[in-house]
């Protein structure tokens, strides 16, 4: 096993999970805000947001789909290690990590049932830039927000959706920004 | 009271603090929507705000500042008790001054102050499911919501119009969030319902006994569901505070003697208290 398997968790899980969810829970609230989240020091590619994310969120009980350049062994034991989420294909999974591409396609993930629409994926998108670009209305924003996107017509499809559909997180670095399934993009 | 550091920090273990984080996630994805969670015993009955509890432990930071209401009162035995609660197991500073508090637990009001962007307001939930005494049974209410079938709602207060000649419900007054759910406030009093749309405060919403979550993020639509014919009207008893003569706070309603006496005074002590220490007296003070 190597030594950057081990390494690279919290070192204080009760303190660090609790500002970082401040974070999460401030990102998802009020949709397009960047927050920092840095705690963690995952293994490449992951980036230190989404893994601070992971730790934060997914345990045993969480079912994770790793796509395209995230799904390699470093990361794999790392999180086996951190979390023991069990690893499993698109169509179960409560979370995903990748890249947009490497995500895609969105109709592979559970978007919830009318009953119980929580019971959907939430989508952590590693980006390559994180910033202002496509204008965001609904929960959360008072007029509007702005927040670079890899595409419109996704989310507008996933906003129709609604109750249903997908909630994303953006992690860029150290900084994350959501979009649950109630915002529009306009 | 110190810090006590046999309990992990805000009493909750972290894999159940991961669950309460993950409903209050999806909570605010679907807002008014009643996302399950498996509630845990506490070290207090049901009824005294185990949910609230659970969404405060799941929610506070080493450096905030926590202030607990009951009934808008920051020194009753309930809101002391979890105050004490937190302040022993997460080492959080405490206060009873609204614009002070980072995180504020609540029981059955909302503050007179307007809260801010950097606050949040966790309501303590008796019955989640505003349906619940019109339908019994989860597997129907379930069903209603899934089908935005709120008919029965609207002839219950049409009910009450019928029989009173105005709605009469005055507290837990149902309300339509953006359009979509309809979502139980809490036992607030009415008046406090026009505050829950447009907060800039984040609001969770955690039912202990009943199992769920459910979350308002800031600036979101919520309306008080009415007629055309009878809108809906925030109600308050007519007298000013007895104590500070606010005329635009909640009144509690006291009574003083077996004569029939009886004084009027706001429901939240921290509004009350500093009005008079600004200096407004009202015609009961002494």
């Amino acid at each position: 096993m190597q030594s950057e398997t081990l390494s690279g968790g919290f070192t204080e899980p009760a303190i660090q999970s609790a500002h970082a969810f401040r974070s999460i829970m401030n990102a998802m609230a009020r949709p397009g805000t960047i927050e920092q989240l840095d705690s963690a020091e995952p293994p490449a590619p992951l980036s230190k947001a989404a893994g601070t994310l992971l730790l934060t969120l997914c345990d045993t009980d969480t079912p994770l789909y790793l796509a395209g350049d995230v799904d390699c062994d470093a990361v794999r034991a790392w999180l086996a290690f951190h979390t023991g989420a069990p690893l499993v294909g698109p169509g179960h999974c409560m979370f995903a990590v990748g890249s947009w591409d490497a995500l895609m396609p969105l109709n592979a993930y559970p978007v919830g049932s009318s009953e119980y629409p929580d019971r959907s994926a939430t989508l952590i998108v590693e980006s390559s830039e994180l910033g202002d670009g496509m204008t965001l209305r609904g929960p959360g924003i008072q007029d509007t927000h702005s927040l670079s996107l890899p595409e419109t017509a996704a989310f507008q499809v996933n906003r129709a959706m609604f109750p249903l559909g997908l909630d994303f997180i953006f992690t860029c670095g150290d900084r994350l920004a959501a979009l649950p399934r109630s915002t529009e993009v306009v | 009271m110190t810090h006590d550091t046999e309990y992990n920090f805000a009493y909750l273990d972290e894999q159940t603090k991961r669950m309460i984080r993950r409903a209050i996630l999806k909570g605010l994805a679907v807002p008014g929507y009643q996302v399950p969670f498996a509630s845990r015993e506490m070290p207090m009955p049901y009824g005294w705000g185990t949910g609230g509890v659970q969404v405060s432990a799941a929610v506070l930071m080493p450096q905030d500042t926590f202030k607990v209401i009951d009934q808008g009162a920051d020194d009753t035995t309930n809101a002391v008790s979890i105050r004490s609660f937190f302040q022993r197991t997460a080492g959080v500073r405490t206060t009873t001054a609204t614009s002070d508090a980072s995180v504020i637990q609540t029981r059955h009001r909302i503050p007179e102050e307007r809260l801010t962007e950097d606050q949040i307001l966790v309501y303590q939930v008796p019955i989640p499911e505003p349906l619940r005494f019109l339908e019994p049974r989860e597997s129907e209410t379930r069903k209603m919501h899934s089908l935005e079938e709120y008919g029965l709602m609207h002839v219950k207060l049409y009910e009450d119009i019928s029989r009173h000649g105005h709605i009469a419900t005055s507290y837990a007054y149902p309300v339509k969030v953006e359009e979509r759910y309809v979502m139980d406030p809490s036992p607030i009093p009415k008046f406090d319902n026009p505050k829950l749309g447009n907060m800039p405060a984040i609001q969770l919403f955690g039912a202990g006994r009943e199992q769920r979550i459910y979350a308002l993020p800031p600036y979101t639509s919520v309306i008080s569901l009415d007629f055309e014919d009878h809108p809906f009207e925030a109600s308050k008893a007519d007298h000013p505070c007895g104590l500070c003569g606010a005329i635009d706070s909640y009144l509690d309603e006291v009574i003083t003697d077996d004569q029939g006496g009886r004084l009027f005074v706001c429901s939240d002590t921290d509004y009350c208290e500093n009005r008079r220490n600004a200096g407004h007296k009202g015609k009961d003070a002494a």
